[in-house]
């Protein structure tokens, strides 16, 4: 057990090493697209939004939620980006042919894709208090919020280092990453409540788990606990399906490139 | 003679799909050797040594390294081998002791242990002045050099090596072949692939040619240079009618294993080139064959190459036998 810490400490730093020595990557990623989301999006819209569809004070308090819940999506689809490289340079063999657990090195990858998260979801959190959006429920809310956020970015990061493992090139990650982002924002309640949607989208957007998660961040950040509570019952019994079935997924895929 | 085994493959099989990419191969590696995987890409040498090193299960068959099987003891075999990949595996942010440090903690060493080892190998492979940089200002020889030293930190009984010199300068190349050398002389067992033949001829004290994922032919190099049957003097003669009276006369000759007709003359195959040269010039005097141009050639790896897989190692496959 002292091991396996020692190989996940280990592993873990390697990633946090790689980020602080791109000073850019770095800034970006602590200040990244999903913000400008947040700031001009949300105010860009905030006339055109109509308050009584939103059921929001205004319109970036609206879409608080949705870029919460889009920077989890982001990252956790780019989760297996660097496991891939590993992958493609032979670094991860190098990792493997060592005496250690197998699981370690995914495991690393995880708890720094967690991390990550957690800083970008507080960031915007933060920038979103300073335009006077104020979560409802107070920290514990915002506790409430990342823990959210983790157990679909688990999902989301095992996905995508199962495509990490089962790609024949990293082309084919990015189309894919490409073309799985979008539409699961707008079929989402990401942008407009579901209500407001056409019907087949709306229909399509229940089956998106995304949609759970933002309408359980929602109502912690705008209502309060009594409305918010159903909805975080009801998404982690979501997330815990979306995840069981992502990770068996995850580990199939992880055996068959290292078997 | 009696010699520890380091590694025994027994009827190894891989199959990808449908293709075969080692098909029943059985091979010995003794403690202290350098035995070398030689045949062209896609032989199935990449296959067989990551089989070895625990990251690919067999289809069949089985590998031990120590006696310890690599599926069953993956765990163990894996605190005996050290790893050198074929690819530049180099995290090109981390610097080459981040690397070493990694890796440390990978193979469980406590920090003090750990930082006496990467000092030690630091200083053996000649990188300590560059050693905080990160990986991404190497030179493609600096690279290998680090790469060679995380393969040597588990302290391993045995080094593995996946085409060390491949794309590298004359110069990294020789400093790399004195490494390989060096380690030898320290009693480690080392195991490469190769897909140049200068490399396997100069380094290895036994190989196995590889191809189509069988293996051709096992032994020193020098063992298989004889065995192809000896040196070739190659003749070029001015008149080609007189071509057979000369091969009749030296068909026979004790010094001289085997005659064959050429395009231009005759190639004979020679047991000693001190006893024959003299026999065939007498007897081209004799018959009064004058000879435009002779050629003596000791059999090269090449040859033995050739003569296994009937094609040279830069040949690619015909495209029948790749699918």
């Amino acid at each position: 057990m002292e091991h396996y810490w020692q190989e996940i400490g280990a592993l873990t730093m390697r990633w946090v090493k790689r980020l602080s020595r791109e000073k850019f990557s770095m800034l970006f990623t602590l200040v990244q697209p999903m913000l400008f989301w947040l700031i001009f999006f949300g105010n860009l819209f905030q006339r055109a939004a109509d308050m009584q569809v939103t059921q929001a004070p205004n319109y970036i308090s609206f879409l608080a939620a949705g870029v919460v819940v889009m920077t989890v999506l982001n990252n956790g689809l780019a989760g297996g980006v660097d496991l891939l490289f590993d992958k493609e340079n032979g670094f991860l063999e190098r990792l493997m042919s060592t005496p250690i657990h197998r699981t370690s090195v995914i495991l690393s990858r995880f708890i720094f894709v967690m991390g990550i998260t957690s800083m970008q979801v507080l960031v915007i959190l933060g920038v979103a208090f300073l335009f006077d959006v104020h979560p409802a429920t107070g920290l514990l809310g915002v506790a409430t919020i990342l823990l959210i956020g983790m157990m679909f970015g688990v999902g989301l990061t095992a996905i995508s280092m199962a495509m990490a493992f089962s790609v024949k090139s990293h082309g084919d990650f990015f189309s894919v990453l490409g073309f799985l982002s979008l539409p699961m924002i707008f079929l989402s309640s990401a942008l407009v409540p579901l209500a407001a949607m056409p019907g087949w989208m709306s229909f399509l957007a229940k089956f998106n788990p995304m949609t759970w998660a933002i309408d359980a961040v929602r109502p912690l950040i705008l209502s309060g606990w009594s409305e918010a509570l159903p909805h975080v019952g009801m998404v982690v019994i979501v997330m815990l399906v979306f995840d069981a079935l992502c990770l068996y997924g995850g580990a199939k895929a992880f055996r068959r490139a290292m078997g | 003679m009696d010699r520890a085994i380091a590694i025994d493959v027994n009827r190894l099989c891989k199959t990808y799909d449908s293709h075969k990419a080692v098909d029943d191969i059985s091979f010995q590696v003794y403690a202290g050797e350098i035995f070398g995987l030689l045949g062209p890409n896609g032989a199935g040498k990449s296959t067989t040594l990551r089989t070895l090193i625990t990251l690919l299960h067999p289809t069949s068959g089985s590998a031990a390294v120590f006696g310890h099987d690599t599926v069953r003891e993956a765990d163990l075999v894996r605190t005996l081998i050290g790893y050198v990949p074929q690819e530049r595996a180099i995290d090109r942010f981390l610097t080459g002791r981040e690397h070493l440090e990694l890796l440390g903690a990978l193979y469980h060493l406590s920090k003090a242990e750990a930082a006496k080892r990467i000092d030690e190998l630091l200083t053996l492979v000649e990188l300590n002045a560059h050693a905080d940089r990160p990986a991404k200002t190497y030179s493609g020889g600096m690279k290998r050099k680090l790469d060679i030293a995380c393969g040597l930190l588990p302290n391993p009984k045995i080094l593995f090596l996946d085409e060390p010199t491949l794309g590298l300068d004359v110069q990294s190349r020789l400093r790399i072949w004195e490494y390989v050398r060096m380690l030898k002389t320290r009693g480690l067992t080392v195991v490469m692939t190769t897909n140049y033949l200068d490399e396997a001829d100069q380094l290895c004290d036994r190989l196995a040619i590889i191809d189509g994922g069988k293996i051709k032919t096992l032994g020193s190099p020098a063992e298989l240079k004889i065995a192809l049957g000896g040196d070739i003097v190659s003749l070029t003669l001015k008149e080609q009618d007189r071509t057979a009276g000369l091969e009749a006369a030296l068909k026979h000759q004790p010094a001289i294993t085997s005659v064959r007709t050429t395009d231009k003359g005759l190639d004979i195959r020679v047991e000693s080139p001190e006893k024959a040269l003299p026999a065939i010039l007498e007897s081209a005097n004799r018959l009064g064959c004058s000879i435009e141009f002779i050629q003596y050639n000791r059999p090269r790896l090449d040859d033995v190459f050739i003569a296994h897989t009937g094609r040279a190692i830069t040949e690619s496959k015909p495209e029948a036998e790749t699918t």
